[in-house]
């Protein structure tokens, strides 16, 4: 197991916001993280990559803990968060937003050799490198958010909703892209999402979080089946 | 024809300086949202250490590099002992609206002190390094010196570096993407707080620089309780806030705007409605377009 969660605590002033969360996910795994909106989600990402401090419990991800230390430092440990809402810079150029993952990194060869596989993985941030990131579309948006954090060279991968207000069509393609980068690149992925049937359908685990505690985790593929989650989590 | 000219003329050179004033005020307000009104003892104290290695070495070209070395690392110093902790440790959002107001006229005062404990009711000068007599055209003289055209070349080579810095460097993406997302800069790996420091660095020698060229252009002397001085720190904050606080080349155009129009007060209008003209501009601004001549109308982001 490589990223190992247990007993994680967080408050938000008087809330307790993650109750006593434990979980963890393999090396090379793509685990979903489901449940309805408050549920705790994007405080347990937020928690894991240092914006949030926690209140007690443990998380490490191989040797590094992850409760101890601040964003900038865990990036350069192999962790990269992806926030809620698109997280790109809309006064910077989609070039600016790329190079912006890779401005840590010492080695400037290896940075330009990242930039080329993510401009083949998403050729249409290729066509636009000179424009304002707020010139795209939100889809695009998304793909460069995506794009950015893999130029910090990830090994695990924090996405907080990329579905948010995107169109069917374009959440079914940038899923598709989360899945085919997650075997490409070996990378360990933890998924956070509101559209629960979209997530599990390419997550190899998931997890369904139900008011700051773990509802009921598992392969994806057998929650998806079961007819009780989905009708008490799934929503369907 | 020839004073309409000569006006234009003064107003562009008091105007660049100002220009270097805003920057320095727009620099801190894009890294930290703090209005630094410690600025204007920084330049202060930044001339006088200009002043110190212009009497020991008699040359102006060391003493304006170790000036702005000197502002930045005053600069940086106040950011770092003494802002970052004072921000980190303030509870809510008014409060952080007000303490770094508050502090910075405090640490204003407290630098002002410090230098009249030293210098006592001795005044520094720093003269001129080149001739200040005006040029000669024909009949007339044009108000435009040897000075001037060093000011105005010292200006342009200091704000395209930092236009440069910040539009073609590494350091320079940090520091914009920084002062527009902290949040997301510190998800992709820029050590942000490490990054304000630096821009603080920079706003404190862009700061100096006005202040040694303003002293070298106006009357040369230099005391601890300059109005000259605090004179300065008025028109860059009034330029930076008609360039819209957010942009260089905002805070140049202001500096430029409000350099002529006081120019043109004082020429045409009278010497003591300066100071009442400036502010004059300022709300005729904030009335008739409150982002600044280039700022676009949007809120503040949070």
């Amino acid at each position: 197991m490589s990223l190992v969660i247990t007993d994680l605590c967080v408050d938000h002033g008087a809330i307790r916001a993650i109750n006593g969360v434990s979980f963890s996910v393999s090396t090379g795994q793509l685990a979903a993280v489901v449940g309805s909106n408050g549920a705790g989600k994007t405080t347990l990402l937020r928690t894991l990559s240092g914006l949030n401090k926690a209140t007690a419990g443990n998380a490490h991800w191989k040797s590094t803990n992850l409760l101890q230390a601040k964003p900038e430092k865990l990036v350069r440990k192999g962790l990269s968060h992806v926030s809620e809402g698109k997280s790109v810079i809309p006064e910077l150029s989609v070039a600016e937003n790329l190079d912006l993952g890779a401005l840590w990194r010492r080695n400037k060869k290896e940075s330009a050799q990242s930039k080329e596989a993510i401009l083949s993985n998403f050729p249409r941030l290729g066509e636009r490198l000179g424009q304002r990131a707020d010139t795209l579309s939100g889809g695009e948006r998304q793909m460069l958010a995506i794009g950015r954090s893999l130029m910090s060279k990830p090994e695990l991968l924090l996405l907080d909703e990329p579905s948010l207000g995107l169109a069917p069509l374009v959440i079914e393609q940038i899923f598709q892209s989360i899945r085919d980068l997650t075997t490409s690149m070996g990378l360990t992925v933890l998924l956070v999402e509101q559209n629960a049937i979209g997530a599990l359908k390419i997550a190899d685990i998931g997890i369904v979080l139900n008011l700051g505690k773990v509802a009921i985790a598992g392969p994806a593929q057998t929650l998806i089946a079961d007819p009780a989650v989905r009708a008490a989590y799934l929503g369907y | 024809m020839m004073k309409l000219f000569n006006t234009i003329l003064i107003g562009i050179t008091s105007g660049s300086i100002y220009s270097l004033m805003a920057i320095a005020i727009v620099l801190v307000w894009r890294s930290t949202r703090v209005i630094n009104f410690a600025q204007a003892g920084l330049a202060l104290a930044s001339s006088f250490v200009g002043f110190e290695v212009l009497t020991r070495t008699g040359s102006f070209w060391i003493a304006l590099p170790v000036a702005l070395l000197a502002g930045a690392g005053m600069s940086a110093f106040i950011e770092y002992f003494f802002l970052r902790p004072l921000l980190k440790r303030s509870g809510d959002e008014s409060q952080e609206i007000f303490l770094p107001i508050i502090a910075t006229l405090g640490l204003l005062g407290v630098i002002k002190a410090i230098l009249s404990f030293i210098y006592g009711d001795q005044n520094g000068t720093i003269s001129p390094p080149v001739s200040d007599k005006d040029f000669i055209v024909g009949a007339n003289s044009i108000s435009m010196s040897p000075m001037r055209v060093l000011i105005l070349i010292v200006v342009i080579v200091l704000v395209s570096s930092i236009t440069w810095l910040f539009q073609k460097t590494s350091i320079g993406l940090a520091l914009r993407a920084s002062s527009y997302s902290p949040e997301i800069s510190r998800l992709a790996g820029v050590r942000v707080d490490l990054i304000r420091t630096c821009g603080w660095a920079i706003s404190g020698a862009a700061g100096s620089a006005a202040g040694m060229l303003q002293t070298a252009n106006g009357s040369g002397s230099l005391s601890p309780d300059s109005l000259e001085f605090s004179l300065l720190l008025v028109f860059g904050f009034v330029a930076a806030v008609i360039g819209g606080l957010e942009s260089l080349l905002g805070a140049v155009l202001g500096g430029i705007t409000l350099g002529i129009f006081i120019s043109f007060v004082l020429m045409y209008v009278s010497g003591s409605l300066v100071f009442i003209s400036a502010f004059l501009i300022l709300l005729l601004v904030l009335y008739v377009r409150p982002q600044g001549i280039i700022g676009k109308k949007v809120g503040r982001r949070a």
